[in-house]
This record gives C-alpha cells, structure tokens and sequence, in this order.
C-alpha cells in the first residue's frame, strides 16, 4: 500500500470479498522525497486507509535492498549513457522478490498491488498477466518481466476497472485517497529536485559533442551526456533544414551525441541485453511475431522477436523512432494483444 | 482480519509506554473538565489550578528526592532531556570558552541528537559557541566504560549525560560510579541522568542525590503522554528553550498542563509505593519469559545479563530471524512487543544500541524487545511464549 488511491482501493476490494488482509507499506528510499512510496504522509495515509478498513498495517524497511537494486543501478546505468527503468527494477527485485518471499514466509498466500494490469488464473492453464481495463493507466509494461511462479501468487485487484472508476469506489467507501494525484516520475528523486540534480551528486557530468549523422555536421554541445536519452528530442536544435532532430546514438567513448531527422533515426531492430530476456511462460521461438512496447506508455509496434548470431532482438515491421539503451521492452501476444508474454532490456 | 484483531492481546511493549493506571485517570478527570483554570492567573479558578500544580510539584519533588523548586514540567522525555542538555550548554556557553561535552554511545536519541546538534553549531541561536562532544562507548555487556569515560573528561568538560537504564536492552548504568568519576575528573561538569525508561524500577531519590539533572516521563510510569519533569539541582542554573510568559521560574513558559502534571504526580506516587513489590513480581514473570523462550526456541540469546537489567526487559535476539517478520507474527498473535526503535514513517530502524555493544548488523536485525511492567500477567507471558514458539519455527522452516 504505497498510500495511493490504487492500492488503497485494492486493499478494501480484497476484504470486500471476504480474504484476510494485511497491508504492507514499504520505507524504500532513506533520503528525502516527496511522492511515491517514501514519504511520511503517505505511509500515514496507507495506515489510516488500512484502519479504515478494519485490517493490519506494517511498514517493511527495505532501504538497503532498494539501493543496491534499484537507486544503484539505476546511477550506474546513467554514468554508463544507458537509460534504465527504475520502476521495473523495483517491481523484479523488491516488489516481486523480496517482498514475495516476506509473505511466503508469513503464510500469506498471495500478494496483491495496486498495478493497473490483471492476472489471470485459467484453470490448468499457464497464469496471464495482461493489460489492464483502463488503457490509459495500463501498467503491464512495468510488470512485463514477472514469470509464472510470481504471478501464480499475485492478484491485481483494480486491473479490470478504469481509473475513474477505481476513484468512484474509494469515493463511495469514504476513503481519504479518493482524490489524490497519481504519483508521477521516479519515487525517490524529489520533483523539486530533479534527476539532473540526482544525480548530479553522484556521478560526474560529461559534456558530448552533438553531431548530424546524416551530414557529420557539429551542432553544439550538450553538458551532460549521461542525462541525454535515445529517441530525444527536447533540447536539440532543428537541422539546417528546419525539421527536428532526435537523438540516434550516445557514444560515451568519443563523447558524442548523435541526432537525425526523425525519419533518418527511426529503427527496425532492436537488440536485447543477452541474459536479460525473460518470458511469462514458456520461451518462445525464433522468427515468432510479436507485438512490442518499448516505453511505459508507448506505443505498441508488430515485430518478429527471434535470436541471431548477435543474440536476442525484435525486429519491426515498420521503422519506429530508435530505443534508448536500458529500457524495458514488454513483449505481448500478437494472436492475444492484452497478453504479456516476455520482456527484455534494450541493448 | 477481524478475528485476529480481537483476539487476547498480550501488552509486552511498556518500555514504549505503559498502559495509564486507573487511579492517575481519576486524578486528572477533574482537571480535564470542571477544574480548567490557567495556573499563572489571579482568580479563584486559577488559584484552584495553581494549588494543584503546587501540591503536584510537591509530590513529584518528595519522590525524586528534590526540593520543590529544584522541579521543572515539560511535555515528557524528550524535552526534558533537549533543555538539560541545550539549556545547560547554553548556560555554560556564557563564559566564551570552548566547552566539552561527553554522553554514552546508547543514550536515547532525545539526548544524542541536542549534543550533536549544538556540537554541529546548531545551537549558536542560543549562544552555544565552540564545544567538543565525546560519545563514549559501552562495554560489550551494555554498561558505559568508565575508564574511557574518566579519559574524555577534563575541566573543559561543563556536561555529561548517561541514562540510568537503556530503553532498548534495559541495561542499568552505575550511576553512583559515573557520578564519582565526573566529581573526579571534571570538577565543574553537570551531570545529567535520562531516567526516564529507568523511573518504575529505580530509587529515583539516590539517582538524584547522584546527579545535577534528571529527566522523567509520566507515561512510563503508568501517567498520561505529554508530560514530565526535569529536576535541575540548585545550584545547577539553565537558560531556557521555551520564552513566555515565565513558568517554571523562567525555566519553562507556556500554560501548565495542569491535568497531566497531577496525573504525572499521582503515577509517580503509585510507582514509588509499588516499587518493591513491583520489582520482583515483574523481574519474575520477565525470568519466566526468558527462560522458556530460551529453552523453546533454540539459538535464542540474552542480549544482555539479568543483573544489568530493568526488571521489566527482556531483549533477546533469534538467529536467523527477521525482526520485521518476526513482529508481524507476533502482532497477528495478540502479542505487542518491539525491535527497538522506529522512526517518523513506523519503520524500524538500525540499533546504534546493539551497535555500541558490539552486535553484528544481522544479529541486531533478529533482536526483539519485550518489556513486562503494571499490568503483566502470568497469562500474558504464556501467550507470548506460545507465539514466539511457533513465530520463529515457522519463520526458520
């Protein structure tokens, strides 16, 4: 319960439908924030929510987990021009894991959130994880990478139910997150502050040459090449020819950034990270067609997943604008489009 | 939920606080309604307010072994240990010099956090300059070090501050010793006792015949929250940290809480009465509780020895257990214990207690606190001892 509406009204769903419930806030971040899951007023939020509906509420420490899982990591993708999904790493090693295990060990049976996907349990079927009701809010993408001993135990309470909808119910149950904001960005780095001050204190900085792939021409400088994320586009001049251009490339050897015109950047292929492939089920084969997402909230784009020489990848059936480096990219049935069936990390 | 929620629930958490005792509500009632009147003011309903805060004063002043006017209310521990600490170093700061300042490593954080703060500069808004701060650590059976003690003190030194018992392990600290060796080795140093986790179980009367400053809690004791008293020996002065309209004698302005300083009284007063008595029946059902847990659960150890301890504390550490885990389990048995202390959010947080003593991380994140006091029962040490049996087998599987 991170003291949002979302979990706030899964919680009180569950224990309309007569489970046990208990809920659990997690202390992720140990430095200041104001939004997320780390902040005092929001646990205070989710412990009155749970009062309210008459059931238990703990707060689990797992600061030291979610540094070196997640804050790490995610410091150490950007010194390395990469851009990582916090979110998702959150959800693979503290969410799905460790909190998992906590509850396994509990005797809970299951583990519900406030995620915006559902899961699916077909009798002597293979668990779904698919999109949720509301295609606005869907978050199977951040969810895309849980396999099926993880989501043989986990329920999704709002995911057949619209945000508007999800707002109603805590409205008429009379709970006090019924009108609070969604949490935006990244939980542990303050909306005041930014991720350029983040992590401007913890690594260095490197200013990069930005160059016109098309032409070769030198169109400036950025001054910090860690904070440019392939497929930009704010920040970078127009061409001579007055079209925007986007980024292709971040070399961090030569301290280059690359752009284009958005029609020069655009990919058919992506690489997968080698190891980082996971599936929902089984794994599929090569030369399978799938559907991609390659953002949390992007667009969906047909693509044949298979593996070369080179390793795993997608490749599309029409160009789509580049994949930064890091990112999560959510793989769903082509045959069954709201179905999660794998997930990797763009290479 | 509900059925869990409503079961017995065994109350081994009064080194948090102690349920109030009957005879302190009926003390106060009248003072949260009928008897309203603001003590500092001329009328018949203030002077009714005022005899009450007096006769209180006295009361408390007769039990802690001070004179009335050697009394000051605050609002409980906390502030009782902020204006000993950055009131005397206020006061002392006043000769310009650079001042020393010594606590033990395991105070509570209502006396590290001032000493470290106005080491920091933070207290320059109330004069306190240039001061050096020593922690200093305790020996590996939760008792401060007299002999590093009697190193970091020196004339410089203007306060020194170890609590009477630790509110974590419940280890007591030699205060008669830690006086002899301030007396000795920093002739002008204050001495401050944080006796607030101590206050049930101690002659508070030879603790402050020992020391210059002593803070309690009446919520400790039996009393309501939010209020408690500072004894500040004469000739011992202090500047204050609240300014007003002068209660207190300068030392504490804004309107007295007049129900909850008769409320401290009146639990102050039982305590002491109960005090023998109380001594060892609670240390026995704490023995007990030890005991069988020890013998039932395996690889389970005493953090500190009984002959260091509150009589009330029993802090053991489970190997291989989370006590995070181990707490949920416990709530979900009816029975309310801790692991030490927790921070803003109600997440627990790291032990600089079992730190001091020399505990590793992972032990210290297997320790729980139990702690026994008025109203424990035999049936309560039972429960416990039943759902800790098989919180911890269910946790080890």
């Amino acid at each position: 319960m991170s003291g949002g509406v979302d979990s706030s009204v899964s919680a009180a769903r569950l224990v309309q439908a007569g489970h046990e419930v208990v809920g659990a806030t997690l202390k992720l971040w140990g430095g200041s924030s104001d939004s997320g899951c780390c902040s005092v007023g929001d646990v205070d939020d989710a412990r009155r929510v749970a009062q309210q509906i008459g059931i238990p509420h703990y707060v689990f420490d797992m600061t030291e987990a979610f540094d070196a899982s997640v804050v790490g990591p995610y410091v150490a993708a950007h010194a390395a021009a990469r851009t990582p999904n916090p979110c998702v790493e959150c959800n693979r090693h503290i969410k799905f894991d460790r909190l998992l295990e906590r509850a396994d060990r509990l005797g809970f049976d299951m583990l519900a959130t406030g995620h915006h996907a559902r899961v699916v349990h077909p009798p002597g079927e293979p668990h779904q994880l698919r999109r949720g009701a509301d295609p606005d809010k869907d978050q199977s993408y951040v969810l895309s990478m849980l396999g099926q001993d993880q989501l043989a135990r986990v329920s999704l309470p709002i995911g057949d139910l619209r945000k508007s909808a999800v707002r109603a119910l805590a409205t008429e149950l009379g709970l006090r997150t019924a009108a609070k904001p969604d949490s935006q960005d990244v939980c542990f780095i303050r909306s005041d502050e930014g991720r350029q001050r983040f992590l401007g204190s913890r690594l260095a900085f490197h200013t990069a040459m930005v160059v016109d792939s098309a032409t070769g021409a030198e169109m400036g400088e950025v001054d910090a090449l860690e904070l440019v994320t392939v497929g930009q586009r704010r920040g970078f001049a127009h061409g001579e020819d007055g079209t925007r251009r986007y980024v292709s490339a971040v070399d961090r050897a030569t301290r280059t950034v690359y752009v284009g015109r958005a029609e020069d950047v655009a990919t058919r292929a992506v690489r997968f990270d080698p190891g980082s492939v996971t599936w929902t089920d089984t794994a599929l084969g090569t030369d399978a067609p799938v559907i991609a997402q390659t953002s949390a909230h992007g667009r969906p784009s047909a693509c044949t997943y298979g593996v070369d020489s080179d390793g795993p990848g997608v490749r599309f059936d029409a160009p789509i604008r580049p994949v930064a480096p890091g990112q999560t990219i959510a793989l769903y049935d082509r045959a069954d489009p709201d179905r999660v069936i794998g997930a990797a990390i763009a290479a | 939920m509900t059925s869990t929620e409503a079961s017995p629930v065994a109350y081994l958490d009064h080194a948090a606080t102690s349920p109030v005792r009957p005879e302190v509500v009926e003390a106060m009632a009248p003072f949260a309604a009928e008897r309203f009147g603001n003590a500092s003011g001329s009328h018949r309903m203030a002077r009714d307010a005022r005899v009450a805060v007096e006769e209180a004063r006295e009361r408390v002043a007769h039990v802690l072994g001070a004179d009335p006017t050697e009394i000051v209310f605050t609002s409980g521990g906390t502030e009782s240990d902020n204006l000993a600490v950055l009131g005397t170093l206020a006061d002392r700061a006043r000769s310009g010099e650079v001042i020393g300042a010594v606590c033990s490593a395991i105070e509570h954080a209502a006396v590290l956090e001032p000493m470290r703060a106005a080491a920091c500069g933070a207290a320059a808004v109330l004069g306190v300059g240039a001061m050096t701060l020593d922690e200093v650590g305790v020996l590996p059976d939760g008792v401060i070090d007299l002999d590093r003690l009697a190193e970091v003190l020196g004339t410089h030194t203007v306060l020194v501050s170890v609590m009477t018992a630790n509110n974590e392990v419940g280890t007591i600290q030699p205060m008669q010793s830690v006086a002899d060796v301030v007396r000795r080795y920093a002739p002008v140093a204050a001495l401050h006792t944080d006796a607030v986790q101590a206050a049930p179980y101690v002659d508070l009367a030879a603790l402050t015949g020992a020391c210059d400053l002593v803070s309690v809690s009446a919520h400790k004791l039996g009393g309501p929250k939010g209020v408690g008293a500072l004894v500040v020996r004469a000739p011992n002065q202090l500047l204050p940290l609240l300014r007003g309209g002068g209660q207190e004698h300068e030392r504490r302005s804004g309107t007295h809480d007049v129900a909850g300083i008769v409320g401290l009284a009146a639990a102050l007063g039982v305590a002491d009465d109960a005090r023998a008595a109380e001594v060892s029946r609670v240390g026995a059902l704490r023995d007990r509780l030890a005991d069988e847990l020890r013998c039932a659960v395996p690889s389970t150890v005493e953090t500190a020895a009984r002959s260091v301890v509150l009589p009330g504390h029993c802090h053991l550490r489970f190997a291989g257990v989370e006590q995070e885990e181990l707490l949920v389990l416990l709530d979900r048995g009816g029975v309310c214990a801790s692991a030490g202390s927790a921070c803003a959010s109600g997440a627990i947080e790291p032990s600089h207690v079992l730190v001091a003593m020399g505990v590793s991380p992972d032990d210290a994140g297997s320790a729980i606190r139990f702690s026994l006091g008025h109203t424990s029962t035999e049936a309560e040490v039972d429960q416990a001892v039943d759902v800790v049996v098989s919180a911890v087998a269910r946790l080890r599987r």
